[in-house]
């Protein structure tokens, strides 16, 4: 089976967030750059599907050059090869869909198709929600969101969903599109030969063609009250009854 | 926590293991009301220590630094916060397997035994997990270990609170440091303001930043070192302790590697430098982990994987290793290497200590808290002074060249003799055209372009040919050439010219100007006008601050003359001690005069041709200085010598200098004059004539009657260290300073090899040498005597050595040469009865 994972790159943000001065942006000059935990697990089931079932796993990014490097981590897991649509623009939730349907027919017309396309249930960014489903929908195959299991036999998926009072459980035939969720499992780390072995896996860089009409950012703004706050409240034996407090209010404590 | 009081007696700022160790240090010697700060909380804060190694590998070329290490290691012991693991540093070419044999003979000399060289196959008994295959051999050190660098902090910390000395404040930031009239007077956090008149910046890379608010600068780069945890590894799964195996340290890859628990840390200075600036290192709410560990460039550390891979196939190789932790770490690195300690120049009262690593953090507070209490420290500071720096050393530019140049010599094979490519041409005497007519190889010195030898003087080799001992191996020839000897032998036939403009020179004038140097001078100032003085100027103990010659130009006007590098030091001290009623002034003429040095035994034949004065011997006697006219000149003549031949230093304002320079060099031709180096004047004329170097032979850990330079009475007027140098007049000296010549240069594979300094001598038995004080020998200075026809070495023996005659052994990359004492004491080996400077 073939499986392809999209994946976009994100800024590893610490507690507080800082725009740049034109507030389109996060300022990113001491940020590290990664892909969300949902895809991190997209990319594990990719490996480990494909280290059970055998075919080819790829991994597909929109976004400027540097993606690259995460498009590399992906393959540093075991991922086979990498597609990154390379632009310095900022696509929307539509043009990011539209531009990699356009990527997947590309590679249906050279003889791949995939049988599974993951995607994470939202960016860790923009948390749009919406590509993974208007991949499906344009693509015309079944999709089910927000996954945290998955097994494949006989040419269907078996997808679960938590909820709150347990599982909902979707079975559907391949080929499908499915958003997963962080907890669908426990993401490996990097192996050395395996961080080596991505330096040499194939990458193939195309331009996404342009971008349509959509959505348009304004600005952005920050929330009130974002960062951690630490209140000291005492020292010592004298700082107990404060703690006491504390646990009464949060109710933990009669 | 308590609140911050309004006003202590010193205040210091960060609280990594700098921080709180010299608080600690400063409440032992009895500072009181002290205040410690930081931005962070504790017991991290967020800098440096909190993501550091924290391994310690003793042996250093350096003996300060090493001195430090090994103060540093007892105090992490005492502390119960060290884990001795054993460190092997390994070799995989052949030149590494050299250095790693100059590191036993280093080691020997700073007193540290328990070192070997070890074959692969040692190291693999000791590694099992290495590919000894790839490698020559190791250089094992078991003393090596682990601390907890964040717990040694804290209990310091603790331990000055318990003491009733110190205030502590964390997550307190500092928004300004007021000064008043050059001093410091406030400290402003966001918890309110304090008034002193002492701070310490321990703030590691953030240290220029906090500086910049009083107006010093600290001229250090925050710069990346990356590294990487690995595992779970299979093998470390059942390890009791933290770590059971030795620190591996792959020099040749500037790489090392460690286990950390279950894990195994892979370190490198391998990668491209990578510099920040201080002021735009993240805040800790900004930071994804701390400010100092930085997201990691996976792309920067490619090759290393590969070379981790190759040492440790076993780990590094397994599959089911993962990377778990991975940073862009941020330490501080300096345009040397060394640490920046002491006052600043430009603030008083405000205390550098930065540029400090975990291995010698302790240590080096231990020595700043005693400089700060006692005006001097037990191990000898000199080359951490951060006096050291020329203005133009401590711009953002040049620190960044000079460090993108040394990040990758960290664990790199560092020639003693080593230049920087990076920066140069920056200070130019006024003859520097003229030298570049005649091939000088220039060395840098304070800033300066030197030449150290002139390759237009290589006709010079045919003439001296067999006096000139050229060198087989590469390593001794390195930063040197045959033609320095040439030159000497040439000044002592005819006459050569010398370049001495990096000299530093201050004039202290003013009615109080004689009770200034008289204050700091060990000799008699109170000479008549136009005599010339070298002295000591000696630290409270009595040990060496610095050497340097002042001239009596006017009753109330000296002018000091002293070396470029320690310039600056040298001037500060003297300006720290001016009387108070501000009677006396000092002014920086550095940049005004030029000097020529003129010597050999045609040099008056040469300056009478120049000049209308009396240049006779009786007509202008040795030790004595007055402006004479050359050609169009006025120049100020001072008759001393540091090469033991007759001549002149002349001293004219810089841009008279390249006239000068062609009226001596015209006037000298039909006498064979010839330019000659600082190979000359630093090393061959000096060592010919047992003369000693400051920072060489001269430090504070050395007094003058061992040095030979006590002289026979000791003046009426007081200055400092005279209490201390009385006392040691009276005791028998420790060690005495020697001149030895090498016997035999034959190494084992019959190559002659040839001793560069900082050598441990021994008994022909390889039995090391210490002195009742447990002072070390070692090779003070190295050089070839070309009149003597000998190789010399300038070494403290013990009395029992200390003997004309007495035969002893110098190790050199780790093989014994026999080596004889030919001086113990001052004495001259070449012309002892000093008849050419005195002719």
């Amino acid at each position: 089976m073939n499986i392809l994972v999209c994946a976009k790159r994100v800024p590893m943000t610490g507690g507080t967030i800082v725009l740049t001065e034109d507030e389109q942006a996060i300022q990113t000059r001491h940020l590290g750059f990664t892909i969300s935990p949902h895809e991190e697990c997209g990319v594990e089931e990719a490996v480990r599907l494909i280290e059970a079932n055998g075919g080819e796993s790829v991994v597909l990014a929109l976004g400027p050059s540097e993606a690259e490097e995460q498009l590399r981590d992906a393959m540093a897991l075991g991922i086979d090869r990498a597609i990154l649509l390379e632009t310095a623009d900022e696509f929307d939730g539509q043009a990011t869909a539209a531009a990699i349907v356009a990527a997947i027919e590309a590679e249906r017309a050279s003889g791949v198709e995939f049988d599974l396309i993951f995607f994470g249930n939202e960016s860790a960014d923009s948390g749009n929600y919406q590509v993974g489903i208007r991949v499906a929908h344009a693509l015309g195959r079944p999709c089910v969101t927000g996954v945290k299991g998955i097994t494949v036999q006989d040419g269907r998926a078996r997808c679960e969903q938590e909820t709150a009072s347990g599982r909902d459980v979707y079975d559907v035939p391949l080929p499908a599109v499915v958003t997963v969720k962080e907890g669908l499992n426990l993401p490996r780390y990097p192996s050395v030969p395996g961080r080596l072995r991505a330096k040499r896996k194939p990458l193939a860089t195309s331009a996404p063609s342009g971008r349509a009409a959509g959505v348009e950012k304004l600005r952005l703004r920050l929330p009130p009250g974002q960062g951690k706050q630490a209140e000291i409240l005492g020292h010592g034996p004298e700082a107990a009854p404060a703690v006491v407090e504390v646990l009464r209010r949060a109710g933990l404590v009669a | 926590m308590s609140d911050l009081p309004t006003s202590a007696r010193a205040v210091v700022i960060g609280a990594g293991i700098v921080g709180n160790s010299i608080s600690y240090h400063l409440s032992e010697l009895g500072w009181r009301d002290l205040v410690l700060l930081d931005k962070g909380p504790f017991p991290n804060p967020g800098g440096s220590t909190g993501h550091a190694s924290n391994f310690i590998f003793p042996v250093d070329h350096s003996k300060e630094m090493t001195a430090l290490t090994l103060d540093s290691m007892r105090q992490y012991q005492d502390l119960d916060v060290f884990t001795e693991s054993g460190g092997i540093e390994v070799a995989r070419t052949e030149e590494r397997m050299q250095e790693l044999h100059r590191r036993m003979s280093s080691a020997h000399a700073w007193g540290i035994d328990r070192v070997s060289m070890v074959t692969p196959a040692e190291i693999k008994g000791m590694v099992p997990f290495i590919d000894e295959t790839i490698l020559l051999g190791g250089f094992s050190s078991p003393g090596v270990g682990v601390v907890d660098s964040l717990r040694a902090g804290t209990i310091m910390r603790e331990r000055a609170v318990a003491a009733g000395a110190l205030t502590i404040s964390a997550n307190t930031e500092v928004l300004g440091i007021d000064g008043e009239r050059g001093r410091v007077r406030r400290v402003r956090t966001t918890r309110g303001d304090i008034e002193t008149e002492v701070v310490v910046v321990a703030c590691g890379v953030w240290s220029p930043a906090i500086a910049h608010m009083a107006g010093a600068l600290i001229p250090l780069t925050p710069a990346v070192h990356q590294m990487i945890d690995i595992g779970p590894v299979p093998r470390f799964a059942s390890s009791t302790r933290h770590i059971e195996y030795p620190i591996v340290r792959d020099m040749d890859t500037f790489m090392y590697e460690r286990q950390d628990g279950i894990g195994l840390e892979i370190g490198s200075y391998a990668h491209r430098p990578i510099l920040h600036d201080p002021e735009e290192i993240p805040s800790i709410e900004q930071a994804a982990l701390s400010p100092t560990e930085l997201p990691f460039t996976q792309a920067d550390f490619d090759k290393q994987m590969e070379d981790a891979l190759e040492l440790m196939p076993e780990i590094v190789g397994d599959e089911s290793v993962g990377v778990k932790y991975a940073i862009n770490g941020l330490l501080s690195l300096t345009p040397d290497g060394m640490p920046l300690l002491g006052e600043t120049h430009e603030v008083r009262g405000l205390w550098s200590c930065a540029a400090v690593w975990v291995k010698e953090g302790p240590g080096i507070a231990k020595a700043v808290a005693e400089w700060m209490t006692h005006g001097e420290s037990e191990i000898d500071l000199h080359s951490s002074d951060i006096a050291r720096f020329w203005d133009h050393q401590k711009t953002r530019a040049h620190v960044r060249a000079r460090t993108s140049e040394g990040f990758n010599k960290t664990y790199g094979i560092i020639h003693p003799s080593e230049q920087w490519a990076s920066n140069r041409d920056v200070r130019l005497p006024p003859f520097h055209a003229r030298q570049k007519q005649l091939d000088a190889v220039f060395f840098e010195a304070a800033g300066w372009e030197r030449p150290h030898w002139y390759e237009s003087n290589a006709p010079l080799l045919e003439e001296y040919a067999d006096r000139i001992n050229p060198r087989e191996a590469e390593w001794d020839a390195r930063w040197w050439s045959p033609i320095i000897n040439a030159e000497h032998l040439a000044m002592r036939d005819r006459a050569g010219m010398v370049d001495l403009s990096a000299f530093t020179i201050f004039d202290v004038a003013g009615p109080g100007a004689l009770e200034a140097v008289q204050g700091v001078a060990m000799r008699q100032m109170d000479v008549p006008v136009g005599r010339v003085v070298y002295t000591p100027v000696l630290t409270p103990g009595g040990g060496f601050k610095a050497d340097l010659t002042i001239m009596r130009l006017d009753d109330e006007l000296f002018r000091v003359v002293t070396g470029g590098a320690h310039g600056p030091a040298d001037r500060k001290w003297f300006a720290d001690r001016l009387p108070k009623e501000g009677t006396a002034q000092i002014a920086d003429l550095t940049s005004a005069w030029t000097t020529l040095g003129l010597w050999g035994p045609r040099a008056r034949d040469i300056l009478s041709s120049v000049t209308r004065d009396d240049v006779s011997h009786e007509g202008f006697r040795f030790g004595s200085c007055r402006t004479i006219e050359i050609d169009t000149l006025r120049v100020l003549a001072s008759r001393i010598s540091y090469v033991g031949d007759l001549g002149w230093e002349l001293y004219v304002p810089i841009e008279q200098g390249q006239k000068l320079w062609d009226v001596i060099a015209e006037a000298g031709r039909p006498h064979g004059i010839a330019p000659v180096g600082i190979g000359v004047y630093g090393t061959t004329g000096r060592l010919e004539k047992c003369y000693r170097a400051y920072g060489f032979e001269l430090e504070s850990e050395y007094n003058v009657c061992e040095a030979g330079m006590a002289g026979p009475k000791v003046k009426e007027e007081d200055f400092v260290g005279k209490q201390a140098h009385l006392r040691h007049r009276d005791e028998e000296p420790a060690t005495i300073m020697c001149t030895l010549t090498v016997d035999d240069h034959t190494s084992a594979s019959g190559v002659k090899r040839y001793m560069l300094g900082r050598e441990p001598i021994q008994t022909r038995d390889g039995q090391p040498l210490t002195d009742s004080r447990g002072r070390r020998s070692y090779v003070t200075s190295a050089g070839a005597g070309p009149s003597v026809g000998k190789h010399l070495l300038m070494a403290y023996l013990p009395p029992e050595q200390a003997q004309v005659g007495t035969e002893l052994a110098v190790e050199y990359l780790n093989e014994r040469y026999p080596v004889t004492v030919a001086v113990a004491g001052s004495t001259p080996i070449f012309d002892p009865e000093n008849e050419r400077i005195r002719s």
